[in-house]
């Protein structure tokens, strides 16, 4: 009686420290991390989406006051309809090429959107339309809502990959979850950075700010 | 042989002597390097200073007097007991160099305003010495106060009257349509429309009934473990687990608030919604 108790004991004791054991040496950071991940990622996305949303009512209510700059209304629309052709799913953080492809063609909106804005200056009608000024803050909105989620994305996917890369976890990486592979980052784009003015594409942090 | 094997290897301690001299050099240049690195490392952690929070109305650049700061606070305690939204005014000496849209949702994240699964908090952020204002709202609150609302708010209540150099004025008649705002009936509704276009931030959250089946069939499991036994810890061990686990309940939630002195964030996060003004 007493012997089968105390092996019961045990059992339980073998139950409950199993898992423990095995998360407390991580064998669970690898999927919350890749989780993490996606979660950022689609976020970001989330927001692209809100962006190119946006743009057709932008275009529409620019054509009416501004409708002879035919070019960048027609850039833009084209960016538009490339940047939401790119095909993304959560593959997509773990492809370079269909990242880098997913990147630039959201950087390339980016800048003739820039554009766009730069135009409103030589239309005080436009300036002064109700509507135009809700788009307006509703588009800077949007891009000040991007950078952060781009940044929170890095942030996650980075803290991953050095999960992928570091011991103990590069363990569990070489054996049990051998076909994770690392996530992309997004780079400061060229485009942002030769974009004019209207442009909050390209992460501050880039440039980091002094040491406090 | 003897001879020559000790010739071998006296080249070999003198090799380690030197080495063994050097440790602390070397030591000393490691710390450095450290150091360096460190130093290297720090703009990447670098976040701006935030004053604390020290209740629903912050103002560390001094611009609300002491029966201004008592209205506002009221009014701010008051509209979190109607409706568990949490307002929060700050005004911030120095932004740091940073853009105000870029310290304005850190802020939020670091106090953590809002309800921690809602996220349904706000902030009316100003910036007297840089003359910037941001009206900085959480993730569930952006269906209410939108960018092109915030944005209204902020050009026709907040910035005539900084323009005018009525700094304390702005700051009480941006808060009184923000509360306006946030007090609305028909933002339940509006909220829940958001939460069903944001499907991505509820994925993640599986659901109960599905952990509930998984929990079950893991305590059948373990309780086959012990079958045959007769009787003993084996049957008893469902009933431990599921005890413990109605112990635990549900942990955290922690909401502060409640009114008075004792003000804390309820950990809302913060996406950058809003809008700023300059003047």
């Amino acid at each position: 009686m007493n012997s089968r108790l105390v092996r019961n004991a045990a059992r339980v004791a073998l139950v409950v420290a199993i898992p423990a054991t095995l998360a407390g040496c991580g064998i669970n950071t690898i999927p919350t991390q890749d989780e993490a991940t996606k979660t950022a990622w689609a976020e970001v996305q989330n927001q692209y989406q809100r962006r190119a949303d946006l743009i057709p009512n932008l275009v529409a209510t620019v054509k009416g006051y501004a409708a002879q700059e035919k070019d960048v209304l027609t850039a833009v629309t084209e960016a538009r309809a490339s940047a939401t052709q790119v095909k993304v799913d959560a593959s997509t953080i773990t492809d370079p090429a269909q990242f880098q492809k997913f990147a630039a063609a959201q950087d390339q909106l980016s800048g003739v959107l820039g554009r766009l804005m730069v135009i409103q200056e030589q239309y005080p009608d436009l300036k002064s339309n109700q509507n135009f000024l809700a788009l307006q803050s509703q588009l800077e909105g949007t891009e000040n809502r991007i950078t952060i989620a781009r940044r929170d994305y890095n942030e996650t996917a980075q803290k991953y990959n050095t999960t992928l890369r570091t011991f103990p976890s590069l363990l569990w990486a070489k054996t049990l979850y051998s076909d994770q592979k690392p996530a992309q980052l997004f780079q400061a784009s060229a485009a942002a950075q030769s974009a004019p003015t209207v442009d909050f594409s390209s992460p501050p942090t880039a440039t980091p700010p002094k040491v406090q | 042989m003897e001879g020559a094997l000790s010739a071998a290897q006296r080249p070999l301690r003198h090799g380690a002597y030197p080495r063994r001299a050097t440790s602390p050099v070397a030591r000393v240049r490691m710390v450095f390097l450290a150091l360096v690195a460190t130093l290297f490392a720090l703009p990447a952690l670098a976040e701006p200073k935030f004053p604390p929070l020290s209740g629903r109305v912050v103002d560390e650049a001094q611009v609300l007097s002491p029966d201004v700061e008592r209205d506002l606070s009221d009014k701010l305690a008051a509209l979190e007991t109607r409706t568990s939204h949490q307002l929060v005014v700050a005004t911030v000496s120095s932004l740091q160099g940073y853009p105000i849209e870029d310290y304005g949702y850190r802020l939020g994240r670091t106090w953590g305003i809002g309800d921690k699964d809602k996220d349904d908090g706000a902030i009316l952020l100003v910036a007297p010495n840089d003359r910037q204002v941001r009206i900085e709202v959480g993730y569930g609150l952006e269906p209410v106060l939108t960018d092109a609302l915030s944005s209204v708010i902020i050009q026709s209540a907040i910035l005539p009257k900084f323009r005018d150099g009525d700094l304390s004025g702005g700051v009480v008649a941006g808060t009184d349509a923000l509360v306006e705002q946030l007090g609305l009936p028909p933002e339940e509704a509006k909220a829940r429309v958001a939460d069903a276009a944001r499907p991505e931030r509820h994925e993640a959250r599986g659901s109960p009934i599905v952990g509930f089946l998984i929990l079950l069939f893991i305590i059948f499991v373990f309780s086959s473990l012990f079958r045959g036994r007769r009787g003993g810890l084996g049957s008893a061990l469902p009933w431990i687990i599921l005890s413990a686990l109605n112990n635990s309940g549900r942990g955290g939630g922690g909401w502060g608030g409640g009114g008075g002195g004792g003000f804390s964030g309820g950990g809302g996060s913060f996406g950058g919604g809003g809008s700023s003004g300059r003047w």
